[in-house]
């Protein structure tokens, strides 16, 4: 019991990232504008009172608790163990929080920081829709205005979740500059506020941008961790010995992963999108393909040309098409505390498949990277390893996305 | 000395203000970009601000975005750029500020990209999403070859910041005349003369104004108290629906002309 107790305590060692500049040893950092700095400024300081103000944070919990759903499931996946005869392999289900993705944790802590702060105002970026509707849940419920940018090409396919958000209340603007995706949606959403920076906070949906950012977004998705090794203390009386998640920007992968960073026997795998193959440059594999670079604030790696122009990139999945990567995550690369692997389009797709009808879960498309890596690894373990896959969001916004892949271009759902 | 500084000395004995007018690089080509400098100088430029077309120009509105991408279309680089910064430099000797965003400075590697400026004669760099705070590497290198590192203050600059960026800025300050993006505006904010003037207590460097300014009655008033008049998206988007014509340059000259001659009109207060 004694030993039960310490194990589900995180370690308490000085974790000393970021640091007082915003880094993670070379990457991170505030590469804007100067019209943003002083706001980030505000904001850094806003949030480091709302962290320790204790009535903040039981009113986030009790939102977790009472409206998201948290804890949410930590799910044993008994036929897809089977199937992939190795280790038992465990799903922590984000899919079942409200909004349906672990996105509504950090959506959910911004706007009431933002509340906190005095705006009235709130806009954001979505790529899958799934960040922008778990901002536009979070303002109808405060009762701040919405107003999300998304590109139209993510718009078309993304369809259902736009007219989520519009039914929200929200604003829901197109974005048809550049490549028409995130990154494209990031640099409006960063106009927007340049210009309206006094009323309006920016909720970033990721653990990208320039500081506080990272760590705001860090610290709101890192409670998915904190359950899990609970949950899992709970079922098996022992930590984990693999963690895989999907890596877009990274934070479904952060907020699993950062519990368990301090403690090095857990190994951790964080999964990007491998498009048509990094070979052929149409994906989005930063670590496989990419250089250092900086863009959207934040020195990270980064997909771009010779001229350090930023690379257009390619995914099945929206919510993982984005051509730089949080920061800390560059961070874990170099170090190798997390390893850092790419699933292509086509495997993504057998995942999402695979999972569906094996355990009755139709996962998001970005979270079906991590099952398709884990089909690689899980069955090379030893069968008393224990496994965690973060199953990031629910798959039924893609699901007309998926049947054009699998059925064909002209099905229509 | 820096032909920058030379500029606003010269400016500063006859007590005018400098006019910069701002064209994206490349568009609609690299060759009419280099006659578009020769053009500006006949119609009264001081500086010229030559703007690096970036493929996430996070700080520009529409009609620089648009600009540069045009640029992109035929892979306009910083090496590029660079290329004709030297070739138009055998003509002439007005005073070049590039102005890009980091990431292409990035790439190109800090130390070669200042060798590489002052070799083709580029007088300054502005780089918009760079805090001085965030690159040490990127001021010392441009002050090793005597590059011109301005640096943007804002109206949420706060006092400490303006005090920084203020020292950190040489050849000139440019003043932001308003938060947001670049692009036109119908009126000036009332502001920008009490801010102009506060930062002038920090520092002997000029003060030149920019973002929103787009005809001759605006640059007249900024004139009146600043040491530079800067206007951009005014004139990249009479380049961008001129096109390659012929006679694009001439009448851009033409439009540059009422900017610069309203620009020489008022005598700078400050300086007196």
């Amino acid at each position: 019991m004694q030993q039960l107790k310490s194990l589900s305590e995180t370690p308490s060692a000085p974790y000393p990232y970021p640091d007082a500049r915003g880094r993670y040893g070379q990457f991170g950092g505030r590469y804007v504008p100067e019209t943003l700095m002083h706001p980030l400024q505000e904001l850094e300081a806003a949030y480091a009172s709302a962290k320790s103000d204790p009535e903040f944070q039981a009113t986030l919990a009790a939102f977790q608790a009472n409206y998201v759903g948290r804890p949410t499931p930590l799910y044993f996946a008994n036929r897809l163990t089977e199937h992939w005869g190795g280790a038992k392999v465990y799903l922590k289900r984000e899919d079942l929080a409200h909004t349906g993705a672990h996105k509504i944790n950090n959506a959910l802590g911004q706007v009431l920081l933002a509340k906190r702060m005095g705006k009235k105002r709130i806009i954001a970026e979505t790529g899958a829709g799934q960040h922008g509707v778990a901002t536009a849940t979070a303002c109808a419920l405060l009762g701040l205005d919405c107003e999300v940018y998304m590109g139209t090409e993510d718009m078309e396919r993304q369809k259902l979740n736009v007219f989520r958000m519009r039914l929200l209340g929200s604003k829901v603007t197109g974005v048809h500059s550049g490549t028409k995706t995130l990154k494209d949606a990031i640099n409006e959403a960063m106009r927007d506020w340049v210009t309206n920076v006094g009323s309006t906070h920016y909720v970033l949906g990721t653990v990208e941008g320039p500081h506080p950012y990272p760590l705001i977004c860090r610290d709101f998705q890192s409670i998915i961790g904190r359950e899990a090794r609970v949950q899992l203390l709970e079922q098996e009386g022992r930590l984990p010995n693999l963690l895989i998640a999907c890596v877009g920007g990274g934070s479904n992968a952060i907020g699993l992963f950062f519990d368990f960073i301090l403690e090095e026997n857990i190994k951790m795998i964080g999964v990007e999108a491998g498009g048509y193959g990094p070979e052929t440059g149409q994906h989005a594999a930063r670590f496989a393909g990419g250089v250092i670079g900086m863009l959207h604030g934040a020195m990270s790696y980064v997909l771009q040309d010779a001229n350090g122009q930023i690379k257009g990139t390619h995914s099945v999945s929206a919510g993982l098409d984005y051509a730089s990567v949080g920061p800390e995550h560059a961070y874990w690369r170099t170090t190798g505390r997390v390893e850092y692997a790419y699933a292509n389009d086509n495997e993504a797709l057998d995942a999402f498949q695979l999972i569906s009808r094996l355990e009755g879960i139709i996962p998001a498309l970005e979270s079906a990277h991590a099952i398709a890596h884990a089909c690689k690894v899980v069955p090379t373990l030893p069968k008393d390893d224990i496994v965690i896959i973060n199953l990031s969001g629910r798959g039924d916004k893609d699901v007309s996305q998926a049947a054009r892949f699998i059925l064909g271009e002209e099905a229509s759902l | 000395m820096n032909r920058i500084d030379a500029r606003f000395k010269w400016l500063a004995e006859r007590k005018l203000s400098a006019f910069i007018p701002y064209i994206t690089a490349g568009d609609p080509t690299l060759g009419r970009t280099a006659e578009g400098v020769l053009e500006l100088e006949k119609a009264g430029a001081d500086i010229v601000e030559l703007g690096i077309p970036f493929s996430d120009p996070i700080a520009d509105g529409v009609v620089n975005q648009e600009a540069a991408f045009r640029a992109l279309k035929h892979n306009v680089s910083m090496h590029d750029v660079i290329g004709m910064v030297a070739w138009v430099r055998k003509s002439t000797e007005i005073p070049l500020l590039l102005f890009t965003y980091y990431n292409p400075v990035l790439a190109y590697g800090v130390e070669q990209f200042a060798k590489d400026c002052k070799a083709a004669g580029v007088d300054g760099v502005l780089c918009v999403d760079l805090p001085p705070e965030e690159d040490p590497d990127y001021k010392r290198c441009l002050d090793a070859e005597g590059i011109a590192t301005v640096f943007l203050i804002t109206p949420t600059s706060s006092p400490d910041r303006v005090e920084l960026l203020a020292k950190s800025s040489t050849g000139f300050v440019y003043y932001v005349s308003r938060t947001g993006v670049t692009g036109e505006r119908a009126s000036m904010e009332q502001s920008v003369k009490g801010a102009v003037e506060s930062i002038k207590r920090h520092t002997s460097t000029p003060v030149a104004v920019g973002f929103g300014i787009s005809n001759p009655a605006q640059a007249a008033e900024v004139a009146g108290y600043a040491d530079g008049v800067i206007v951009g998206s005014a004139i990249v988007r009479m380049i961008g629906e001129l096109g390659d014509q012929p006679e694009m340059p001439a009448k851009v000259g033409a439009f540059v002309k009422t900017l610069a001659d309203a620009a020489k009109s008022s005598n700078v207060g400050v300086h007196v």
